[in-house]
């Protein structure tokens, strides 16, 4: 285990850098200049400008400076736009708003989602197999910035029950569509990779063995089917954590949350350099190494899987 | 479906030959007969295929997966439901605009300036008098320009997205795939490593860095840049799915027949291999276009996709959603008919999958 541990981290690490990189060859490598604006600067002051964030240095010294900050205390330099805030104050600011509603979304998908599969799994080719699957269908297939607005229009300006999009914090009538809207396309699939590694368990022997020997069959599905059936579901945890950070970027511009997501667009469409760098790189370390958890967590919950 | 020309066969019986392998020519379109390659064990194929269809009795087995394929897909009526939606949205994308400019005289740019009653957002049905009109069946916008060739618009474009990004990544996807399982060893050790990296980034976010920071000046130009972006972050997971069957083909008779009598690798791969993937790839394929036209619409969504003056129906509801509290239908028709394509192509990938690959179905 250890071993497999370390030979993950030796892949996960340069991985890392490699994302950086790449980050930092498409913001170095575009045309133009950050401060290049609609109209020309004078010449002194781009020389002052490129001076003070070290552009006029040849760009291995910048890549260089870029990589030993980040490596060697995990700082991200100072935003561009946002004047005299370091990017890792903003992500500090940030990271919560986004970390909350996304881990909230993901648990609102489990509680929903996993009940809804086993039923259908339990019932298959019933009516309500043939309706949870079609509705969960609806759901992938529905993208959250279409099902975002069509929410607030019905529960904020119809209804006038929840607020349409302003944030007061986790304890707030604020979280409840953010969350849900978000949450849709997860429980959808997760129901239905519910389903199918239920399907699968369901047939085998060892649910057999423990039917004939008298268990009822709550005991029979709680206790022996999902611990199988929900393999599926563990698997998924690595890329839903991916599409959970794309989706609150949508989320967060939807609904006006202050989220590592809505900064992100902002630093990109205001090419902040060290802002998008900083974003990218702290986002990729996150879901690498969360990645690297779920590959851990699945060694020790599934007995076959034996890593080498 | 089954666009192959069927083999000329000089015997007119069925079952007997088609069971050997070794009597396969080595460059036929004859399918192989592993189960595991598209799950269509010999007995299957006979049982299902060959006895019903006896009046076709020219057809050789290879052509008969498809045929099978088709009468499975035809029984599956959400598919088949998903394929009509699916034309029906083409069709009208591609013809609605020119006709509702021949018939009503106006485009989907079409701002009428010369008269202000004119330019503003009219709900669906309704004309500039607030009484029914047929003129706007989904409204207009808020320069006044029709919503329904606007949304027509927007699908060709949409769909064009989905359709060419999709192909940039069948492309490298296929060939990726092919020659790492063909060739294997180091090399397919090294490339699927590169894979396992390349699908634990966090590719959107590097595509909108991509996208924001070389933001092309003309709209022409961004879509080629969006083609580029979205195909080749979306080719991961065929590439994975084509070297899984390129491993289970390339120790058959017919790839060892082809390989004795001296045919280059690169014609093994592609002439004699990849076309017996073909199964699998269709699946595919047909469930990244949904996908790849989802990371468009976000993309879009969010400013960075498709710009003015062209629409996609991700940036038509990105200004709809603008506009949600006072004109709904702005967002409603641009996001319901996104929506019911995904859902239909989802729907049409679905059973595609059940039909020509019954092993991989999960229930």
């Amino acid at each position: 285990m250890l071993r497999f541990i370390i030979k993950r981290l030796l892949v996960t690490i340069p991985t890392i850098l490699v994302v950086i990189t790449i980050t930092w060859g498409l913001v170095r490598l575009a045309p133009g200049n950050f401060y290049s604006g609609e109209k020309k600067l004078p010449a002194a002051i781009e020389k002052n400008i490129r001076e003070k964030y070290g552009l006029d240095k040849p760009w291995y010294q910048q890549y260089g400076r870029t990589m030993w900050g980040i490596l060697r205390h995990l700082d991200f330099g100072t935003s561009l736009k946002y004047q005299g805030q370091s990017v890792n104050t903003i992500i500090r600011r940030s990271l919560p708003v986004s970390a909350g509603v996304g881990i909230l979304a993901y648990l609102l998908a489990l509680i929903v989602g996993i009940p809804i599969g086993s039923f259908a799994a339990l019932k298959q080719n019933s009516r309500w197999d043939y309706g949870s699957m079609a509705l969960t269908m609806l759901g992938i297939s529905i993208p959250n910035f279409v099902l975002g607005p069509i929410l607030v229009l019905i529960f904020s300006l119809s209804l006038y029950w929840l607020p349409p999009s302003r944030w007061d914090g986790f304890l707030s009538r604020s979280i409840i569509l953010p969350v849900i809207t978000l949450s849709a396309v997860y429980m959808s699939y997760i129901a239905r990779l519910t389903r199918a590694g239920m399907l699968e368990v369901l047939r085998s022997d060892y649910i057999r063995t423990a039917r004939a020997k008298g268990l009822s069959e709550k005991d029979v599905v709680i206790r022996h089917a999902l611990r199988g059936g929900l393999m599926p579901v563990i698997s998924y945890t690595g890329p839903a954590l991916a599409f959970l950070l794309t989706g609150t970027v949508v989320i967060e511009k939807i609904f006006a949350l202050p989220g590592l997501g809505n900064y992100f667009i902002q630093a990109s469409l205001n090419r902040d350099e060290p802002l998008v760098i900083g974003i990218v790189a702290f986002i990729a370390i996150t879901l690498l190494l969360m990645n690297l958890l779920v590959d851990i967590a699945y060694a020790f919950l599934d007995p076959r899987v034996r890593y080498q | 479906m089954d666009e192959k020309p069927p083999k000329p066969s000089s015997e007119h019986t069925h079952a007997g030959p088609a069971l050997t392998p070794q009597g396969v020519p080595a460059d036929s379109w004859v399918n192989t007969h592993d189960p595991d390659v598209i799950a269509l064990g010999p007995e299957m194929a006979i049982a299902e295929g060959d006895v019903p269809f006896s009046d076709e009795d020219e057809f050789v087995r290879g052509s008969s997966l498809w045929r099978d394929a088709w009468r499975r897909l035809l029984k599956n009526k959400l598919a088949i439901f998903g394929l009509v939606v699916v034309v029906v949205i083409t069709v009208a994308s591609i013809l609605g605009p020119p006709l509702i400019h021949k018939t009503l005289g106006f485009t989907p740019d079409y701002i009428p300036t010369n008269d202000v009653k004119l330019t503003k957002s009219f709900p669906p049905f309704t004309g500039p008098d607030g009484k029914f009109s047929w003129s706007h069946p989904m409204g207009t916008d808020n320069a006044g320009r029709d919503q329904l060739a606007r949304v027509l618009q927007g699908g060709q474009i949409s769909l064009f997205v989905g359709v060419i990004s999709t192909l940039v990544s069948l492309l490298i996807g296929v060939s990726y795939g092919a020659i790492a399982g063909y060739i294997g060893g180091r090399l397919d050790n090294l490339m699927m490593r590169l894979v396992d990296v390349l699908y634990s980034l966090p590719y959107v976010i590097l595509v909108i860095v991509l996208l924001s920071m070389f933001r092309s000046q003309t709209p022409r130009g961004q879509l080629v840049l969006l083609f580029v972006a979205l195909g080749s972050v979306s080719w991961l997971t065929m590439a994975r799915i084509v070297r899984g069957q390129v491993l289970s083909i390339k120790n058959q008779e017919f790839v060892l027949a082809a390989r004795a009598t001296g045919v280059s690798t690169f014609r093994i791969i592609f002439r004699h291999i990849v076309p017996n993937t073909l199964g699998p790839v269709i699946v595919y394929a047909t469930l990244t276009i949904p996908q790849v036209m989802l990371t468009e619409a976000f993309l879009s969504f969010l400013g960075f996709g498709v710009q003015a003056p062209l629409a996609s129906w991700g940036s038509l509801a990105s200004d709809g959603a603008q506009n949600i509290a006072i004109f709904p239908w702005q967002m409603i028709f641009p996001g319901v008919t996104m929506a019911l394509t995904l859902f239909s192509l989802n729907f049409l990938g679905d059973g595609l999958r059940d039909a020509l690959d019954p092993q991989m179905r999960t229930d």
